[in-house]
């Protein structure tokens, strides 16, 4: 860890490597399912990335690790609980969803596409695809990375560029 | 190749490109004696301009546990702030300022009990209990910045939490403040404002410095 804060990009390799069965541990040990524990264990090496710095080689190494982890999984959890919450069993929202109002919603989303549309083809390339994949075409984070042969974790970034690309062009449009 | 799933072992060879050698920080008790330094020229700055009678405090019997109380309160909470802005401290440390939060707030009552009916107690014009104001918010803003813009570095993860326990340092430096400036027992009216300003700081510290570590 000493070596990975003084920028030693093969101990730091190692480290990560390391540190991902006891992320996966830890993440079990809290009750995250199975299928997003590898989620958690992407969260937590960016989260160990971003406070590289707030490590004290004073200290051992294992509670850091564990505490970073451990708050990865809790939000994994806490953001799948709220998922939940909101999410209407299918039948349910069909029936409930008024055939009229429908109509309005399909005019909206044609007009918003329509604003949309050469804002979007104006994004670069990644940003473009990261959009259309998980914005237009609502696959999930790992079918677009499996479809555009990239990972969750550039995806990720592409799309909250994009995202912020724009809002700025769209306020900036008015 | 790690033998992890792909995507994992993207991210690791993502990050490891990305790595930069960084800026260690530095240990947390230095940041607590800065912050205490800063509280230290604040109140000697205060008193200079604002007077004081240090007599008072042995001469009412509740006015000293309830100075000590509010300044034990103020360093144990930044303690706790600074030392709940590493990722690795245990939630139990945010329990540290309890104890002196509690003789502070019994002998700032008790005080208040003990001193009705005394002509010198503190609180019984709009303009004393203004001053009271005043000094706590006056002294506790800028003491609580101070402290969210010295642990932003930490990009702490408990940002709520570090910022209250710093808007609870500030209030209780600025309160130790006032009862420097005035040394007497308080009327209810002074307590509830006094209680008030504090619970406004800490409030205003949680949420608006806390928005702030957040977005470190």
């Amino acid at each position: 860890m000493i070596a990975a804060q003084g920028g030693d990009q093969v101990a730091y390799r190692a480290l990560l490597s390391a540190a991902v069965p006891v992320v996966r541990r830890v993440a079990r040990a809290i009750g995250v399912p199975p299928a997003s524990v590898d989620d958690v264990v992407q969260e937590t090496l960016l989260s160990m990335h971003r406070l590289l710095h707030t490590y004290d080689p004073a200290r051992p190494f294992a509670p850091w690790l564990n505490a970073i982890a451990r708050r990865r999984s809790i939000d994994m959890l806490r953001a799948q609980g709220r998922r939940s919450t909101r999410e209407v069993h299918a039948p349910i929202a069909y029936e409930a969803h008024a055939e009229e109002e429908d109509r309005y919603v399909a005019v909206e989303m044609k007009g918003d596409a329509e604003r949309l549309r050469p804002a979007i083809n104006a994004l670069p390339e990644g940003q473009r695809e990261a959009v259309k994949l998980l914005g237009l075409d609502g696959y999930t984070l790992a079918e677009s990375a499996e479809l555009s042969g990239k990972t969750k974790t550039a995806l990720k970034v592409s799309f909250h560029r994009a995202i912020k690309s724009l809002r700025a062009r769209l306020e900036g449009s008015g | 190749m790690t033998g992890q799933p792909n995507g994992i072992d993207a991210t690791i060879a993502e990050l490891t490109a990305s790595l930069q050698p960084v800026r260690k920080l530095a240990p947390p008790w230095i940041g607590v004696a800065l912050w205490l330094a800063a509280v230290i020229v604040l109140a000697a700055v205060l008193y200079a301009i604002l007077g004081g009678e240090l007599d008072g405090l042995v001469e009412r019997p509740w006015v000293l546990p309830s100075l000590i109380g509010s300044a034990a309160a103020a360093a144990l909470a930044a303690v706790s702030a600074f030392l709940l802005s590493r990722p690795d401290r245990a939630d139990a440390w945010m329990l540290l300022p309890l104890p002196a939060v509690l003789l502070w707030v019994v002998s700032l009552v008790a005080g208040c009990i003990a001193g009705a009916g005394d002509p010198e107690t503190w609180g019984t014009t709009g303009a004393e209990v203004r001053a009271c104001l005043t000094i706590i918010i006056g002294a506790s803003v800028p003491l609580s910045a101070l402290a969210i813009v010295m642990i932003r570095r930490a990009r702490p993860e408990r940002f709520a939490r570090v910022a209250l326990l710093a808007g609870l340092a500030s209030a209780a430096a600025a309160s130790t403040v006032l009862i420097l400036v005035n040394p007497h027992n308080s009327t209810v009216l002074d307590v509830a404002v006094h209680t008030a300003c504090v619970a406004a700081v800490v409030t205003a510290s949680a949420l608006v410095g806390g928005r702030f570590l957040r977005s470190a």
